[in-house]
């Protein structure tokens, strides 16, 4: 029944998605075949064809496509995510004071075009997520593809990325094979990931609490939840002989936490570091707190989740640890995250979390280094990025490394507000430290990236 | 994690879901068992029953008045399916059945999303059903342990009303054989609307009384229709009895599975079933010949 039950709604999703995108494909109806013709003398440059360019980019429109959960355990998310790249399209075209000042050579559009994004749904299913880029890259000839909230989407989408020499930019992505194992030329990361979350929250939980602690982590099924919970336990257990006493780890979409918090109930656990994201962090938090869990454990949340606290409500996050990549009161520390909140909560009527933040941001580097590069021949772009410039961003002066394309940025540590202390209905989180990103980050080759090839 | 108290604890654990997949099997059973038609609305109608005694719920404060209004509002959204579109469907081949069904649960779901956003609503349980009561083995959830109660009491009044009145008579007679029933001269169309809206009601109520334990989104539905699903084939297509002892079968495969290895509690559900096929295909308390 599983089976039948997805292959449906797959046929359904894509059916949408084609009608979604048959205006933007009209325009561009003749170019279907395009990709299996090699374009002879179309480019002035005289370099062969690659993936979609130059086809993608000879109209005064190039197309960006996103595949993002916008139903299933990561919707909320999902949503926020496509405002922000709704909102840097809208910035790259009219040339808004702030994209200038992440990429100062955009005027209005990029290199004199226009950009068109398009979007689909992926339900956080990385055969979903392929299937509808794929169409994308067939129908609308993109120039660059985003998506993800979920690791096993983005490592599928960088296999993808490198297969069709298409630039892809993740869109939430923490688990540490996006750029370790799983690191691929023609993909690149904004956001922080297990590793850099791990090595941040850790010395905090050590200096707040001591050494050899009793731990139960909760943990989803898939890379994202396997390598953030092995960063975690491994520098507490290595750095401050904390013990994981169980582990459970549950199926992506599991409602019920019932079996696991039982088993948690029975570890003998001081601590619940909880791994879990979306919907599924917040029915574990909620129903450990039912099992009496909480507050008697300690709640811990080594990867932010955007919206939260506003779901579980503030008494269940109060005091809780956790480390993140933007939170919008930031915006009293670097006067480009104040022009980013402002823009966007006068867009939307809401702060954005940081999924929308990163989705932003990969959007406004990947102008700033087309525009540089002058060009959106792939090869050139994805040198342009692995040239380590180090450029402004919302959190500070921020560069790529070139080893393995992950962005050196700072790692945000918060820590939930009770309700009395808030300020406002969105006021849920304090800023306790931003820690420079690079002593954070393992070593380039540590996780096995091997970048293959530019064309 | 096995020890004791560990044990004990998860076997109670899949009773309490146990009961929960009996009560949402048994809708989809009775429904499927006299009409032939298998409702992959089921899910939706669930997530349904939610939402609906949610708004009731914060227009009220009542959770009295959220269960009503939940189950009442997804029984009559069962009829009017029943009456507008399945009825259309009954001569209809089985693909063009599912097709239907799992098509309005997508409308179901999208149409919640579209007035109410993604995000997780929360019904908390009864003042004096919060909190936690020990039970010498482990601590467990108040609500829980009422849940557990309420859905007991649920599925004995279908029982009672299956099985002592005369409506009860006719619609067990409908899933042994609905021509002949027909055929004695009985409505068989007005019970088919009847029946629909009871297998209705129970996926309404199972999802509002379920809305304190697992905060409601657009998508909670969809786990749970999986595992009703296997429930049923478990129990035998069509029966009631079945529903109830598949159910509790399941509830207590997940929950004890998942004290070795969480991973494999879903998988060991789906081992269990292909096993019930290979050995009685028609399933542990179903009758070989009904579909």
């Amino acid at each position: 029944m599983a089976h039948r039950d997805v292959s449906l709604r797959k046929s359904l999703s894509r059916r949408q998605l084609l009608k979604d995108s048959a205006a933007v494909a009209g325009g561009m109806g003749a170019l279907s075949l395009g990709q299996f013709i090699p374009w002879v003398g179309a480019s002035a440059e005289d370099k062969p064809a690659i993936g979609t360019w130059p086809a993608g980019s000879q109209g005064d429109t190039v197309n960006v496509a996103a595949a993002v959960p916008r139903t299933g355990t990561y919707a909320v998310q999902g949503e926020d995510e496509l405002k922000g790249w709704q909102l840097a399209v809208e910035h790259i075209n009219n040339g808004d004071p702030l994209l200038q000042k992440i990429a100062p050579k955009v005027t209005k559009g990029l290199l004199g075009k226009k950009v068109n994004l398009l979007a689909a749904d992926s339900a956080a299913k990385p055969n979903q997520a392929v299937q509808e880029i794929q169409t994308f890259i067939n129908q609308n000839k993109i120039v660059l593809m985003t998506g993800s909230t979920s690791s096993a989407v983005a490592v599928a989408l960088n296999k993808f990325a490198q297969r069709e020499k298409v630039l892809y930019v993740t869109g939430i992505s923490g688990s540490n094979d996006t750029t370790g194992k799983d690191c691929v030329r023609y993909g690149f990361r904004q956001n922080f990931y297990g590793e850099t979350a791990a090595n941040a929250i850790g010395p905090v939980l050590v200096k707040q609490f001591g050494k050899n602690r009793k731990a139960a982590f909760m943990t989803p099924d898939y890379t994202y939840g396997h390598t953030v919970t092995k960063s975690v336990n491994d520098y507490l257990n290595q750095n401050a002989g904390w013990q994981m006493v169980t582990n459970q780890v549950s199926p992506l979409g599991t409602q019920d936490f019932s079996q696991y918090l039982t088993n948690i109930a029975n570890s003998g656990a001081e601590f619940l570091i909880n791994v879990n994201w979306g919907r599924d962090a917040v029915l574990s938090i909620q129903q450990a707190k039912q099992f009496g869990l909480l507050p008697k454990m300690t709640l811990v949340v080594p990867y932010q989740i955007p919206f939260l606290a506003k779901e579980t409500g503030p008494e269940l996050t109060a005091g809780v640890y956790a480390a993140t990549d933007f939170w919008w009161t930031l915006e009293d520390k670097y006067p480009l995250a104040k022009m980013f909140v402002d823009a966007f909560t006068k867009k939307y009527n809401y702060r954005p979390d940081w999924g929308a933040n990163n989705a932003y941001m990969s959007f406004a580097i990947w102008a700033r280094m087309v525009s540089q590069a002058g060009s959106f021949y792939p090869p050139d772009v994805i040198k342009q990025y692995e040239k380590g410039e180090t450029f402004p961003s919302t959190v500070g002066d921020v560069h790529f490394r070139k080893e393995d394309h992950q962005l050196v940025r700072p790692v945000v540590i918060v820590r939930g507000k009770a309700p009395k202390d808030m300020k406002n209905s969105e006021d849920y989180w304090e800023v306790l430290d931003v820690l420079p990103g690079e002593p954070l980050m393992q070593k380039p080759d540590a996780f096995g990236c091997n970048l293959g090839d530019y064309t | 994690m096995v020890n004791w108290a560990n044990f004990v604890s998860q076997l109670f654990n899949g009773l309490v879901l146990g009961a929960l997949l009996a009560l949402m099997a048994s809708g989809l059973t009775i429904i499927y068992g006299t009409l032939g038609v298998l409702n992959l609305a089921h899910g939706a109608m669930f997530m349904l029953g939610g939402y609906a005694g949610w708004l009731a719920f914060t227009y009220t404060n009542s959770f009295v008045v959220a269960v009503i209004a939940g189950s009442l509002f997804v029984m009559l959204v069962g009829v009017v399916m029943e009456r507008v579109i399945i009825r259309y469907f009954y001569a209809r081949p089985h693909e063009d059945q599912l097709l239907v069904t799992f098509g309005l649960g997508i409308v179901f779901v999208e149409t919640v999303r579209f007035f109410f956003g993604s995000l997780s609503r929360t019904v908390p349980a009864p003042p004096g059903l919060v909190g936690i009561t020990p039970l010498g083995f482990m601590l467990y959830p108040t609500y829980r342990l009422a849940l557990l109660g309420i859905v007991l009491v649920a599925l004995l009044a279908l029982y009672l009303v299956l099985y002592r009145t005369r409506i009860g008579m006719v619609v067990r007679a409908g899933i042994e054989d609905s021509a002949m029933v027909d055929a004695l001269g009985i409505d068989v169309h007005k019970v088919f609307m009847l029946v629909f809206g009871i297998g209705a009601l129970a996926a309404g109520f199972a999802g509002i009384v379920n809305a304190p334990v697992v905060s409601i989104a657009p998508d909670v539905g969809e786990a749970i229709l999986v595992q009703t699903f296997t429930v049923i084939v478990i129990g035998g297509v069509g029966s009631f009895p079945g529903a109830v002892l598949g159910g509790l079968i399941a509830g207590e495969i997940i929950s004890l599975t998942s004290m070795f290895n969480p991973g494999y509690s879903q998988v060991m559900l789906f081992v269990a079933m292909t096993l019930v096929l290979v050995l009685r295909p028609y399933g542990l308390l179903g009758t070989a010949g009904r579909e």
